[in-house]
């Protein structure tokens, strides 16, 4: 059976359709997700796409977290389902408290869009088990608020946990504290990554096909369990 | 009606590069001797009925899961007395 990974579009979602897309070259089938319907649709996995859901009103994913289907998902990562968040997924599931932190403005004030330079530091969670630790990879990277914090005490703990997915190579674009792109959560099913994997799956598209590895991982996660 | 006042602000560990962005310009438009700007957020709540506690305790509720993010911003709530 394909194995099912559902893509969510909340109204201001960009990325859905690339998302769906690396999906699809990664070898699983893409599952359209409605932010209104709290039904799954049977996945086996899903991806909380970039973007700005709901304008970016009050916070970055602030709005999005408390939609009907981030209920359901909520629920669903909480049992061990694999969830990908990027960018302004990612900043969905740090307001939803599936991950710790939160992300702001970026340092310097600018939206930031390159191709950016990243170490996978934990080549074990659902998504990214294709690589291996310590490999460098080339992904588009674009946010205005992807500066990610958190307190000592949080940042000591991702890093004595392995919890750190990947961190920026030569230059830190937003002001993230200790170069963090990428956090998971303590059981590694839930990723949140800043950069754009989705944008690096094609060569005709992307700087690189590198960022393919993060849905190639997930089908093989599931495949294996 | 009872409007209901809360300000959210960022924690001042937190760094505020808007409120910095702010501060150095000031200096450029003749504003001088503001040594810090820091910007938040205020929301103004109109309630149907009463302020009483149960309703602040609401509010609070409300600012507390959504209104603001405790992880890096602080808030107060406060009632505006009617005739400003």
């Amino acid at each position: 059976m394909t194995t099912r990974v559902g893509v969510v579009t909340f109204p201001g979602s960009l990325d859905d359709r690339d998302a769906q897309r690396a999906v699809r070259l990664a070898g699983a089938e893409p599952v359209a997700l409605w932010h209104r319907d709290k039904d799954l649709h049977q996945i086996d996995a899903v991806v909380l796409p970039g973007g700005f859901s709901y304008g970016d009103y009050l916070r970055c994913g602030a709005i999005s977290r408390f939609s009907p289907v981030m209920e359901t998902i909520i629920e669903q990562a909480k049992l061990g389902m694999p969830v990908l968040g990027i960018c302004n997924g990612f900043q969905v599931l740090c307001e939803s408290h599936l991950l710790p932190g939160a992300l702001t403005r970026n340092d310097s004030l600018h939206f930031i869009c390159r191709d950016q330079k990243l170490r996978i530091e934990n080549a074990e969670t659902a998504w990214t088990r294709d690589y291996s630790a310590g490999q460098e990879i080339v992904v588009p990277l674009k946010n205005g608020e992807g500066r990610f914090v958190a307190d000592q005490h949080v940042l000591d703990e991702l890093e004595a946990e392995g919890r750190v997915v990947a961190r920026y190579v030569d230059l830190n674009p937003n002001g993230s504290y200790r170069d963090i792109a990428g956090i998971t959560n303590a059981a590694g099913n839930v990723v949140g990554l800043m950069p754009h994997p989705e944008h690096a799956v094609e060569p005709l598209t992307g700087p690189t096909t590198e960022g393919l590895g993060f849905f190639t991982s997930v089908l093989k996660q599931l495949v294996n369990a | 009606m009872a409007r209901v006042v809360v300000d959210v602000m960022l924690k001042p560990e937190i760094l505020d590069p808007q409120g910095q962005a702010v501060q150095r310009a000031l200096p450029r438009l003749g504003f001088d001797g503001i040594a810090d700007v820091r910007q938040g957020k205020r929301f103004e709540l109109e309630l149907e009925g009463p302020v009483d506690d149960a309703a602040l305790a609401r509010i609070r509720e409300a600012a507390e899961t959504f209104l603001a993010n405790t992880v890096i911003e602080d808030f107060t709530v406060r009632i505006e007395e009617d005739g400003k």
